[in-house]
C-alpha cells in the first residue's frame, strides 16, 4: 500500500532523497530549490540518513563536490536552480564526460539577468548539449518518482552518465499537492546498492580519472559518452516498466494525452502539461479533437517515437519556456520539428515561447493555442512560425 | 460539493494568509479531497499586499495556473479593500469574506456592487480574546471553512486538533487558543447582505 500524503514539490524530493539515502549530499542554496538541501540537511541532523552532508560555499563546488564523491566510488546528489546552475556549467560537463552518474534536482527558474526568481526553462536549456540525461515532471508526484528511477537509469553499465529531475520553481516546487509516497523498504530495494566496476578508492585496481585527453582519443571517448546517451533510452523503458510493477504508474519517454484521435496537439513540459491536460479535457466536451503530447525524457530525446506519435495530427504547437533568442524558434521546437523532418513526417508545427520569467500561463492562454490549431489544421497555412504566448503588447 | 472549488486568499505580509492556505490545503486533505495550497510569491515583505490559493476537488487536480475566477474570497485585512480589486472575477454565485469591523453600507460600497454573499467576522476581536495577541488567519481559516462547506464544523475541530498539534509541537501552549479561535469563529460569522 502506498502512503496518501500532501506535500510541495520541493518536499516530495527531499523525501525522495532521503529514502535513496545517497552517500554524499553536496549543495548550496538558492530560490526556489533552497528548501531542498534544507529539509535534507534537518533529514541529516537527526539521523534518518547516513549521508555525508557537504555544505559547500558555491554550486561550482557543489558540483565539484558530487564529482570528487562519485569518482571515489560515492552515490552523490544535489539540487539547484538557475543561477546554481549557471556556476556549476563548467563542472556540469565534466560530471558527464567523467561518466559520473550524479543526479540533481532542478527546480526550473529563470536565468538572470535582470535579476528573476520565477519559473522558466532557461536553465535546463542552457545545459541541454552537455550530456546529461533530463527528465521533466508535471507535479510532486513526477518529480518524486523520476528521482526514485533517475539512479537506476544513470548507473546502468551501459548508461553511466549524470541525470538531472526537473520541476517548474514556485509552481509546483512550493505548491502543496496530493502525493502517493512508496513505502522506505520498497524504494531501498528498487534504488539498490551502487557498486561501481572502477572507482578510486578501491586499492586494488588503481585508476585515473580525468586526465588530459588530446587528439588522439578526444573524439573516441565523446562518441562512447553519446552511445550511452543513446543506450539511455532502452534502460529509461526498462527501469519504468520495473516501476510501474511496484507502483502502478506508468512512465515512457512522454504521456500521450487524448492524443491518439486529436487532429490539434501541443507539445509542452513540466507543469504547462498539467494545465493542457484541463483544457484538453474542456475542448473534448465540446467536441474539438484536441490532444497532448507531454515530454518526460528530453535527453536523451526520443526524435523517432515523436515522429511516430504524431504523424496523424493536422496541426501541432511545440510550447518552449525559455527563448533561444536564435530567430528562429525555441530548443524543443527545433528538436521537434527536425523529427519529424528526419522522419519524413509532414505536419505543420508553430512554436510558441510562453511563460518566461515566471508570467502565469492560464487556461485561455492555451485554449487560445488550440484554438490558432483549429485555424491551421483547416488552411494549413503558417504565416509566423515563432510565435509569443501571454506576451503583453 | 462543486467538482472544483478556487479559494482566493488576499492579505499582507506577515498576517498568515499563506500558513492560512495550507492549513486548509491541509484539513481538506484529511478529509479525503485532493487539494492544491499555494502562495503568489514576490517581493515579500511585512505589509506587503500577497495573495495565495487553494484549490480543492474530490478528483485529481491537473491544473496549474494562478486563480482567475475563484468560488469564493478570503480578506485577511480590510486596508486592502480600497487597494486591491478582491472581487476581480469572484463568481456571482460565490461568496467573499472579510476580516472587517466596518458596518454593512460601508462593505457594500467598497465591494462595488458584488453580487454574491459577502459575510464579515472580526477576526482581531476573536484571534485578542483567543489567543492574547492578533493572528487573523486562525479564525479566517474556520470562516472560510464555514461559508464554503468544504467540511463540517466538527470535522473541522477534530481536524485541526491533530494539525495544531504537529505545527505547533514547540509551543503547546498556543494549541488550545487556537483551537478557542476556531470555534468562536465558527459562532461569529456574520452574513452581510441578504
Amino acid at each position: 500500500m502506498s502512503i496518501r500524503e500532501r506535500l510541495s514539490g520541493n518536499e516530495a524530493a527531499a523525501i525522495a532523497m532521503k529514502q535513496i539515502n545517497p552517500d554524499v549530499v553536496a549543495a548550496f542554496p538558492i530560490t526556489p530549490s533552497t528548501e531542498i538541501p534544507q529539509y535534507f540537511s534537518t533529514f541529516v541532523s537527526n539521523g534518518d540518513v547516513d549521508t555525508e552532508f557537504v555544505a559547500v560555499e558555491s554550486e561550482h563546488s557543489a558540483m565539484a563536490a558530487t564529482i570528487g564523491a562519485e569518482a571515489a566510488g560515492g552515490r552523490a546528489m544535489t539540487a539547484t536552480s538557475a543561477n546554481g546552475l549557471s556556476l556549476m556549467w563548467e563542472m556540469i560537463y565534466i560530471a558527464s564526460s567523467l561518466r559520473l552518474p550524479i543526479v540533481m534536482s532542478l527546480v526550473n527558474r529563470a536565468v538572470s539577468g535582470p535579476l528573476n526568481i520565477h519559473n522558466d526553462h532557461s536553465d535546463a536549456m542552457g545545459v541541454r548539449d552537455s550530456g546529461w540525461i533530463m527528465l521533466f515532471s508535471e507535479n510532486n508526484q513526477e518529480a518524486y518518482d523520476n528521482l526514485i528511477m533517475a539512479h537506476r537509469i544513470a548507473e546502468n553499465k551501459n548508461v553511466k552518465l549524470p541525470l538531472m529531475v526537473c520541476q517548474d520553481g514556485f509552481i509546483t516546487s512550493h505548491s502543496i499537492e496530493n502525493i502517493e509516497l512508496i513505502e522506505d523498504d520498497k524504494v531501498k530495494k528498487f534504488v539498490g546498492e551502487y557498486k561501481p566496476d572502477e572507482y578510486l578508492l578501491n586499492k586494488d585496481n588503481p585508476i585515473a580519472i580525468g586526465p588530459l585527453d588530446l587528439q588522439a582519443y578526444l573524439f573516441e571517448h565523446k562518441a562512447q559518452q553519446a552511445l550511452g546517451m543513446k543506450n539511455a533510452k532502452k534502460v529509461i523503458l526498462e527501469v519504468a516498466e520495473e516501476f510501474e510493477k511496484m507502483t502502478g504508474r506508468k512512465y515512457s519517454f512522454f504521456e500521450e494525452y487524448k492524443l491518439d484521435d486529436a487532429e490539434i496537439a501541443i507539445v509542452c513540459m513540466n507543469s504547462t502539461a498539467g494545465t493542457t491536460k484541463f483544457v484538453v479535457d474542456s475542448l473534448r466536451e465540446k467536441g474539438i479533437k484536441a490532444g497532448l503530447l507531454k515530454l518526460r525524457v528530453f535527453r536523451p530525446f526520443p526524435a523517432e517515437e515523436i515522429a511516430k506519435a504524431l504523424e496523424h495530427i493536422k496541426a501541432v504547437a511545440v510550447l518552449d519556456k525559455a527563448d533561444s533568442l536564435n530567430a528562429a524558434g525555441g530548443a524543443l521546437f527545433e528538436d521537434v520539428t527536425s523529427a519529424m523532418y528526419v522522419n519524413k513526417k509532414q505536419v505543420p508545427i508553430v512554436n510558441y515561447v510562453y511563460g518566461i520569467g515566471g508570467r502565469d500561463t492560464k487556461a485561455d492562454d492555451i485554449e487560445s493555442v488550440y484554438k490558432d490549431l483549429q485555424e491551421i489544421a483547416k488552411t494549413g497555412r503558417i504565416t509566423e512560425p515563432y510565435r509569443y504566448l501571454g506576451l503583453r503588447r | 460539493m462543486d467538482n472544483l472549488i478556487e479559494i482566493r486568499w488576499h492579505g499582507r505580509g506577515g498576517q498568515g494568509a499563506k500558513t492560512a492556505s495550507l492549513l486548509l490545503a491541509d484539513a481538506a486533505f484529511n478529509t479525503g479531497k485532493y487539494i492544491q495550497g499555494f502562495p503568489e510569491y514576490g517581493p515579500e515583505r511585512m505589509g506587503a499586499p500577497i495573495t495565495a490559493y487553494n484549490r480543492i476537488s474530490d478528483k485529481p487536480i491537473t491544473i496549474h495556473s494562478n486563480i482567475y475566477e475563484p468560488n469564493y474570497v478570503v480578506v485577511v485585512d480590510d486596508t486592502l479593500l480600497k487597494d486591491v480589486d478582491v472581487t476581480a472575477g469572484l463568481k456571482k454565485d460565490g461568496a467573499i469574506v472579510i476580516n472587517t469591523t466596518k458596518n454593512a453600507e460601508e462593505i457594500k460600497r467598497l465591494l462595488k456592487g458584488y453580487e454574491g454573499e459577502i459575510y464579515k467576522i472580526d477576526a482581531r476581536k476573536i484571534s485578542e480574546e483567543a489567543l492574547g495577541r492578533y493572528f487573523p488567519n486562525t479564525p479566517m481559516l474556520a470562516a472560510i471553512v464555514k461559508v464554503s462547506g468544504i467540511m463540517t464544523d466538527e470535522e473541522l475541530l477534530n481536524d485541526m486538533k491533530g494539525s495544531f498539534k504537529h505545527k505547533f509541537a514547540k509551543k503547546p501552549e498556543v494549541i488550545e487558543g487556537n483551537m478557542k479561535a476556531l470555534e468562536l469563529a465558527l459562532k461569529s460569522l456574520e452574513k452581510v447582505n441578504s
